[in-house]
């Protein structure tokens, strides 16, 4: 049990402790030190004010014996049977970190009708795909699924899971953690392994302005999910390797309160996400007119219009263009942003693009501090003079 | 029809830094505000009570000043207010948040229907809703983004699972989280201000639940840990190019050409 014992004796200038936290948890009461109960217990108080004044107690914490779990375990994260993208980049970074700690590679897919997926998950460099093939698993319920990884955690016992951050998976994942007792971090970044099996996790927290380090000390399996388009994907070997082993589960497991009555097909979109160019308009775009210059850039380039969030708010494009945290994160082969100041939360949602190019009037604007190439320049004499050079090189 | 709508106080700005030098996190102004999420899962509580009757809860779990946001809650329309609130709480992840709030629920009543918001914008994990059903043993369905009919026993709601719709129709009780857009919230209102202003919230702490087990709450229930925070790192390639228009544009369209894509 670990708690914070303030000292009064030793606290000093009450004021200037009450300073230190950056969460408004401690307060003076009639020269008394008090926390109460906004306190986030980041242990600030004990390292930065007088010593002794706030002491963090910890009795001895129950250990787990970590050997037990072995193996990194990636869920193939699927709708009928087509296989969601971010599964190979979780693969590949699940073979990265199981080669630090000598570790299999799993993968756990549940479904209806599945041996051939199962057959192609082989190409990937998997020492194991555990199967589920069930009718009653044909399409994703919470109740079912879950019981069904549940399942493969306890028989298994793998280290850690994978999950891509999904429709399913930002579902499943937590449904699961909660069901096995442990620790979830979403939307990892970074994902690094320490010799005792502990897996480092690293996420952008308070919108992307700080990364925070986050471990799962004393709890099996670890689990994390995983933005699409953050990790690198695997390449797909000619050779198969590994195997498939069938799983069982008892029908009587499978009960759900849900009944998916019809799936309606959204009209064919265009998602920034798949879209390997991007031309971003900001708000340096003075007239919603001035799109199609935009527009006009992403098409000849064979990419998409994508915007910021004030050109999302303004109106004038779709919230499903929105880069940024609190929009879609993209990864392109090439970005080019125009009339973007660059937001830390902008950035956030594009800055794993290979080659950024920002154009921007103020040279001080942080977007330069993402891009690759920036250009001090004016949007509107550069972007149209663009357009022409690539067109008549393509006429010629 | 019982609903419980959850609810959470929010920074009103993610505008924070690291000190390099001391590694302490620096929050520039507290003002705090409702998780704009969360209004949308009240105003869809809201309509479902105008067009089924019942009553709403909300409950959030923070600090005493998170009352502030109940208050604006019963401008708005809800009937009860909970506010679980704990220093032993403190330093709860997602295991225990959920557990933490899954207490709380089981304490204020017997609920049909739970709502949430998509996720917060302090955390932006989207997981607690998720866990808080598992706690309370109920189905529960993310992304809705419409609710379509609402019967005695179930309701049913379309799922927005990106590439397409899913219609799906759950039993009661069970939890949603809906997305943002659902409904249009309303704005408080004065009237109900005045009306409400004395009505009483619940207070629930540690020794008010079923299970008081210290060691299931705050940084204790918590298996993650976080180690360490630090600023985030910028690309370390950087090329910045000044001229006048027809220079850059003819640079930009030569670096374009050497990348391949024009």
């Amino acid at each position: 049990m670990a708690k914070l014992v303030v000292n009064q004796a030793l606290v000093g200038d009450i004021d200037q402790l009450i300073s230190i936290c950056p969460f408004n948890a401690m307060e003076n009461k009639n020269g008394e030190l008090v926390i109460n109960a906004a306190c986030k217990m980041c242990k600030l108080c004990v390292k930065k004010g007088p010593q002794g004044a706030v002491e963090y107690v910890e009795e001895e914490v129950k250990t787990i014996d970590k050997s037990q779990w072995k193996g990194i375990a990636v869920y193939v994260d699927h709708v009928d049977g087509v296989i969601h993208p971010v599964t190979y980049e979780l693969i590949g970074k699940a073979r990265e970190l199981a080669l630090k700690i000598n570790h299999p590679v799993y993968a756990i897919m549940m479904g209806s009708g599945i041996s051939e997926q199962c057959q192609e998950l082989l190409h990937y460099s998997v020492d194991k795909v555990f199967a589920y093939d069930n009718k009653q698993l044909d399409r994703f319920k919470i109740e079912p699924y879950t019981a069904v990884f549940e399942d493969f955690v306890q028989n298994v016992k793998p280290t850690a899971i994978l999950m891509g951050a999904t429709p399913v998976g930002r579902q499943l994942a937590p449904r699961l953690a909660a069901r096995v007792g442990t620790g979830l971090t979403a939307d990892c970044t970074i994902l690094d392994i320490n010799e005792n099996t502990d897996l480092v996790q690293i996420r952008p927290a308070f919108g992307g302005n700080i990364m925070a380090q986050i471990l799962t000390p004393n709890h099996r399996p670890q689990m994390a999910t995983v933005r699409y388009k953050v990790m690198d994907a695997t390449e797909r070997n000619p050779e198969k390797s590994g195997e498939i082993v069938s799983c069982e589960i008892a029908s009587d497991k499978l009960h759900s309160s849900i009944e998916v009555l019809d799936i309606i097909a959204k009209e064919k979109e265009q998602f920034i996400e798949a879209s390997e160019v991007l031309v971003v308009a900001g708000r340096g775009i003075r007239k919603e007119e001035d799109l199609q210059l935009v527009t006009e850039l992403a098409d000849i380039l064979g990419g998409q219009i994508a915007c910021t969030r004030p050109v999302m708010e303004a109106g004038w494009l779709e919230a499903k263009r929105q880069v940024g945290l609190s929009g879609r994160t993209v990864r392109p082969k090439l970005i080019i942003t125009v009339g973007v100041s660059g937001s830390v939360q902008f950035a956030a949602g594009m800055n794993n693009s290979d080659q950024i190019i920002a154009i921007n009037k103020d040279e001080n604007a942080p977007i330069f501090k993402v891009a690759h190439y920036g250009l001090v320049g004016d949007l509107y004499e550069i972007v149209p003079e663009l357009i022409n050079k690539i067109k008549l090189s393509k006429a010629v | 029809m019982n609903i419980l709508v959850c609810i959470k106080q929010v920074p009103d700005s993610n505008k924070v830094e690291v000190d390099p030098v001391t590694g302490v996190l620096k929050r520039n102004g507290v003002e705090s505000k409702m998780n704009p999420y969360d209004l949308y899962a009240l105003e869809t509580a809201l309509r479902i009570k105008e067009q089924k009757g019942g009553s709403i809860h909300v409950l959030t779990m923070g600090p005493g000043q998170s009352a502030g946001i109940i208050r604006e809650a019963y401008a708005m329309g809800a009937d009860k207010g909970v506010l679980i609130s704990d220093r032993k709480f403190g330093g709860a992840d997602v295991l225990a948040t959920s557990y933490t709030i899954s207490q709380g629920i089981k304490m204020s009543g017997e609920f049909d229907l739970i709502l949430c918001g998509k996720q917060t914008t302090d955390g932006d994990t989207a997981q607690v809703g998720p866990e808080v059903a598992e706690w309370l043993g109920i189905p529960s369905v993310s992304n809705v983004s419409n609710i379509l009919e609402i019967g005695d026993k179930d309701i049913t709601v379309e799922m927005d699972m990106t590439h397409d719709l899913e219609i799906t129709k759950v039993q009661f009780p069970c939890l949603l989280a809906v997305d943002k857009d659902i409904f249009m919230p309303r704005l408080p209102s004065y009237i109900k201000k005045l009306e409400t202003k004395d009505r009483e919230i619940t207070v629930i702490t540690l020794t008010d639940l079923e299970d008081q087990d210290e060691k299931h709450y705050g940084l204790n229930g918590s298996p993650t840990q976080v180690e360490r925070i630090f600023p985030p790192e910028v690309n370390a390639h950087r090329e910045l190019w000044n001229g006048n228009g027809i220079e850059l544009t003819e640079q930009l369209f030569q670096k374009l050409k050497d990348l391949k894509f024009a």
